[in-house]
């Protein structure tokens, strides 16, 4: 579904990015790993065309997508929660979802996917009225994730969804979004905390300083104490 | 009593004025961060279109007043386009520089176009008709400016909350690379939110000329200034602050022209302006600014 090919990114002078390579396919949760500043997030910028690629191509269901910007890429079905949730604090959850489905011309299917979504998470349905900014950061994620869905995505992209929040509130993160492949969404899910990530992804990739260093299942780096400790670091299990 | 009626609708009138004004600067800095100050050069557009139709024999009223405003809204869009987009990437003073290019280069087109002189527009001096409501006595722009500034602003509270595109402009006005991952086409958002600034100075400019009676190039100069520090005053960036902002100004205004002496009379401006100087040492963010610390990224 969506081909990276030997992509670089640069900011400015600094190559954030060195000729990557990536690809998921069509209902897989693939899940890039790797320590702060490896250049996920640059990786994830340039597939949703927000920075431009310096070498390489991003192709979408079989297009190169190069060219495009990024609302056309949204327009496509590829959508993202950024880092930091980025929730529209000054916007109620019903506007923060509305808007999440602004390129949606068909009001009963968002009507229907609304009611979907809040039966999934229905602390959204209790703070309906509520400003975004009035939210705890777990609910301000499950909001975020939801609005990134009401685009009505094909590959939806997570940005360390379980950055700064208490542990138990990721697992059940982590349990919804896994969840949703059942919904016939495809995900990859950028995240330094590699031993949460791992326990429900298909794929993983490792970057590391801009290179990739990893590429397979996520089972073959779960039960590999010797790749964890060379790229995950402490904390194995 | 009739005096204090006569002069509490005059500030409010006024201030509906700045209001408008400021609204318009507002909104456009809150979505996209620039202070346009070729604003006030929407009220000359205004002016001089009325100007032209009425020298072309089109100076029926009811032509005048939609044309005029289209043709604002119009100018703003392009402005927009030519103007503003080119430079939307650069720094902020990049773009504050351009408005006053824009500013500069239109008043320029007024003066050499028509006359650097004042011409007179006298097509809606009707506006000015005067009626008796008991023993009171007000003008008919009196009761528009109020009234329409008013419905302007329901309308576009309603705009602001009911549709898709209103939505995005507050989302954008915090984030607007979040609104952008939404799907939500940029320069759409920007373009509306030129548009509305421009009907919102159209309005304005219909007020201010009846008023006037007169145009010249450099019409626009005050009243944007004005409206400046009615976006400052209310908390800049903030949308009803502008609001709040304006009609402050404008009851200063009045309060002081009947409070002060005729020999002081000169000193009106600088009176509101120490006022409104002293109002912002006590709050520095403006009447309804949020407080926002140096480095506050949230801000």
């Amino acid at each position: 579904m969506l081909e990276v090919d030997n992509v670089s990114v640069n900011y400015g002078a600094v190559r954030a990015v060195h000729s990557v390579s990536l690809s998921v396919n069509e209902g897989e949760i693939v899940t890039l790993l790797g320590p702060n500043g490896a250049g996920k997030t640059s990786m994830l910028s340039a597939i949703i065309g927000l920075v431009p690629v310096a070498e390489g191509t991003v192709s979408f269901q079989g297009q190169n997508i190069n060219r495009l910007d990024t609302e056309s890429r949204v327009a496509r079905g590829i959508t993202v929660t950024p880092e930091g949730r980025h929730v529209f604090a000054n916007l109620t959850v019903e506007e923060n979802l509305i808007l999440g489905a602004a390129i949606r011309r068909d009001a009963e299917g968002v009507a229907r996917d609304l009611e979907t979504y809040l039966d999934m998470f229905p602390i959204l349905r209790e703070r309906f009225k509520q400003s975004g900014g009035s939210l705890s950061g777990g609910e301000q994620q499950m909001l975020a994730v939801v609005r990134a869905l009401m685009s009505g995505p094909k590959l939806l992209m997570l940005d360390e969804p379980s950055l700064g929040l208490a542990p138990q509130i990721v697992d059940q993160i982590f349990k919804l979004i896994s969840g949703l492949r059942d919904h016939g969404l495809t995900l990859l899910v950028v995240e330094q905390n590699a031993q949460e990530a791992l326990k429900f992804a298909d794929r993983a990739y490792i970057l590391s300083s801009g290179n990739l260093e990893f590429a397979g299942t996520a089972e073959e780096l779960r039960t590999s104490a010797d790749l964890m400790k060379a790229y995950i670091g402490e904390g194995v299990s | 009593m009739q005096y204090v009626a006569e002069q509490a609708l005059n500030a409010l009138s006024i201030g509906a004025e700045y209001s408008l004004l400021a609204l318009g600067l507002a909104i456009v800095f809150s979505v996209m961060g620039l202070v346009n100050f070729a604003h006030g050069e929407f009220l000359g557009v205004g002016g001089y279109i009325m100007y032209a139709m009425a020298l072309f024999g089109a100076g029926d009223i009811w032509m005048i007043l939609p044309v005029c405003l289209l043709t604002v809204v119009i100018t703003a869009v392009l402005l927009e386009r030519v103007a503003f987009r080119p430079v939307r990437r650069a720094p902020a003073t990049t773009g504050l520089l351009t408005a006053f290019g824009v500013a500069i280069i239109l008043q320029n087109v007024f003066l050499m176009g028509v006359s650097p002189r004042p011409k007179a527009v006298p097509a809606i001096a009707v506006l000015n008709t005067t009626v008796d409501i008991g023993s009171f006595t007000f003008t008919i722009l009196q009761f528009l400016e109020a009234g329409v500034t008013a419905i302007a602003i329901v309308l576009l509270v309603i705009f602001m909350r009911r549709t898709k595109l209103g939505l995005a402009m507050r989302a954008a006005a915090h984030d607007f690379t979040t609104v952008r991952l939404m799907g939500v086409r940029a320069n759409r958002v920007i373009a509306t939110a030129f548009a509305i600034s421009g009907f919102l100075a159209g309005l304005a400019a219909i007020f201010f000329i009846a008023r006037r009676g007169a145009i010249d190039p450099f019409m626009g100069l005050l009243p944007v200034l004005k409206a400046f520090v009615a976006c400052v005053l209310g908390g800049f960036g903030s949308l009803p602050g502008a609001v709040v902002g304006g009609l402050v100004l404008g009851i200063l205004e009045v309060v002081l022209i009947i409070l002060l002496p005729d020999f002081l009379a000169g000193l009106r401006d600088a009176a509101v302006f120490f006022i409104i100087g002293a109002i912002l040492v006590g709050r520095p963010q403006g009447i309804l600014g949020k407080k926002a610390e140096l480095g506050d990224k949230t801000a």
